[in-house]
């Protein structure tokens, strides 16, 4: 059924796998923490590059090693970065990411450090991060449907006007762009915790609801259980989430869940940094619900777009993917208002319905995805952190 | 309408979540459910941070704390109507 959202566009970028974008990046992706020197090097030589630095990615094994190459190739893969430079100490991980990025037919080249040292490592890879500057720079944003946007969430320094304005903020906009045709991420196992009865029941079948469950309770029982040294009072909630107001883990779930929706129902689970591939709609990513981990694993799944709802004032944002952020408490909006792209201030006075702020957060991403800066693109937030499952070997 | 001090979620609820900076004890708040913007009434009884919790009803240690309609924990402390509520008289039922 058409509704007043069917129409709407964005100009974006269309990629050669048929995905569209809102950004245009060139990375210099490093395979490993020891390849972050050159990456860098490589960066600062040419501009309109982007590295992006982290820490991991040596004797990682197992599933942990599995993250790992879903999160570097997925972010490689994003519609958001136009071309790749891949630096690793050594040729083998590098191939491997270099292929899974390839899959998508953009522009990439692989080059590793042994046998040629920083210098001519960082010369060459210079070479090719240049014509991807020349190549990416000519394209040219295209008008895209609303339908193909993939746009994630998570949110941060939760309190309880999250719960009651920026959380059902959002979402009100997937109640009225999943129908569309977007595809939807949420997650942050942790803090279903309180909640997970119903968010069970906002699976889209039963045998969808009882996956969810089973991984929800591996969650509790692998990470939780396994490595707590108190009642975990002190970490969730937050101690920013108890100065909010939020007093227990129950509560923060409840309004974290707010942000699926009224009618919107979650149609498959995703591993960590796993890419959809059941079609339109909205997935839960199996997460972890510190911001810059969450939202690394939401882009390395492909999300181009991810609206982050704040209580106190979380910073966040991504080297290649916008966060939007809403807030309604006016204290924040008061003392932070820099880092805020939606203000819902006016739920909390009644001045605004939830329907009004749900159209002025789709009114900010189509802007957003037409170009618009954010709040933490403007602030120079990229933060990227690799999630870790285990120790290394 | 005149802007809420506190608002509550559901009827069902027992706690109401202050929206205002610099709330005084004593303030006659005005309190609106956002399930169907009904409002009422309410003394507070202490000064309340924004954001922070107060109890809509005279409450028994042990009772359950409903807020969304939904079970948020246990109340550990008895708790007056128009008082703060928080980590001092509240917990989690988890862990």
């Amino acid at each position: 059924m058409a509704s007043k959202y069917s129409n709407m566009t964005f100009q974006g970028y269309r990629r050669e796998n048929g995905r569209v974008g809102v950004r245009n990046h060139v990375v210099i992706l490093p395979v490993d923490d020891i390849s972050n020197a050159a990456c860098e090097a490589v960066a600062n030589n040419i501009k309109g590059t982007l590295a992006i630095p982290h820490a991991y990615g040596r004797l990682q094994f197992g599933e942990d090693l599995d993250v790992h190459f879903r999160t570097m190739i997925g972010t490689g893969a994003n519609p958001n970065v136009a071309a790749v430079v891949v630096i690793g100490i050594e040729p083998g991980w590098t191939k491997k990411i270099v292929d899974g990025i390839a899959a998508t037919g953009k522009p990439v080249t692989g080059l590793s450090i042994e046998q040629n040292g920083d210098l001519k490592t960082i010369m060459d890879a210079s070479r090719v991060a240049k014509e991807y500057v020349h190549f990416a720079s000519e394209l040219q944003r295209e008008e895209c449907s609303i339908s193909e946007l993939w746009v994630s969430t998570k949110c941060g320094e939760s309190d309880t006007t999250t719960g009651l304005s920026s959380c059902p903020t959002v979402g009100n906009m997937y109640d009225k762009l999943l129908p569309e045709g977007i595809t939807g991420f949420f997650g942050e196992t942790s803090e279903i915790t309180g909640a997970e009865h119903i968010c069970k029941t906002r699976a889209i079948n039963e045998e969808v609801g009882e996956r969810w469950y089973k991984m929800w309770e591996a969650y509790q029982n692998d990470v939780i259980f396994a490595h707590q040294t108190d009642d975990l009072s002190d970490s969730q909630p937050t101690k920013g989430n108890i100065e909010g107001g939020l007093t227990t883990i129950e509560e923060k779930a409840l309004g974290n869940l707010e942000k699926i929706g009224r009618t919107s129902q979650f149609i498959d689970i995703l591993e960590p940094a796993e890419v959809p591939q059941s079609g339109k709609g909205l997935y839960f990513m199996d997460s972890s619900s510190a911001a810059a981990e969450c939202v690394t694993l939401m882009a390395a799944g492909g999300a181009v777009i991810h609206t982050f709802p704040t209580g106190q004032g979380n910073v966040v944002g991504n080297p290649i993917v916008p966060v939007i952020k809403i807030s309604g408490n006016p204290r924040t909006l008061r003392t932070m208002s820099e880092h805020i792209d939606v203000d819902v201030t006016g739920v909390l006075t009644r001045e605004m319905t939830i329907a009004e702020a749900g159209d002025a957060l789709i009114e900010m991403i189509v802007r957003t995805s037409n170009g618009r800066a954010t709040a933490a693109e403007a602030l120079g937030h990229r933060e990227f952190s690799m999630t870790k499952l285990y120790r290394s070997a | 309408m005149t802007t809420p001090h506190l608002l509550v979620h559901d009827h069902a609820d027992n706690v109401g979540v202050v929206v205002v900076e610099g709330l005084k004890a004593g303030t006659k708040m005005l309190c609106v459910v956002t399930h169907d913007n009904s409002s009422f009434e309410l003394a507070s009884k202490a000064d309340v941070p924004i954001g922070h919790k107060i109890a809509l009803k005279d409450i028994k240690s042990g009772d359950t704390a409903i807020k969304y309609g939904e079970d948020i924990g246990k109340f550990v402390a008895d708790v007056e109507k128009g008082a703060h509520v928080h980590t001092n008289n509240l917990k989690t039922k988890r862990w």
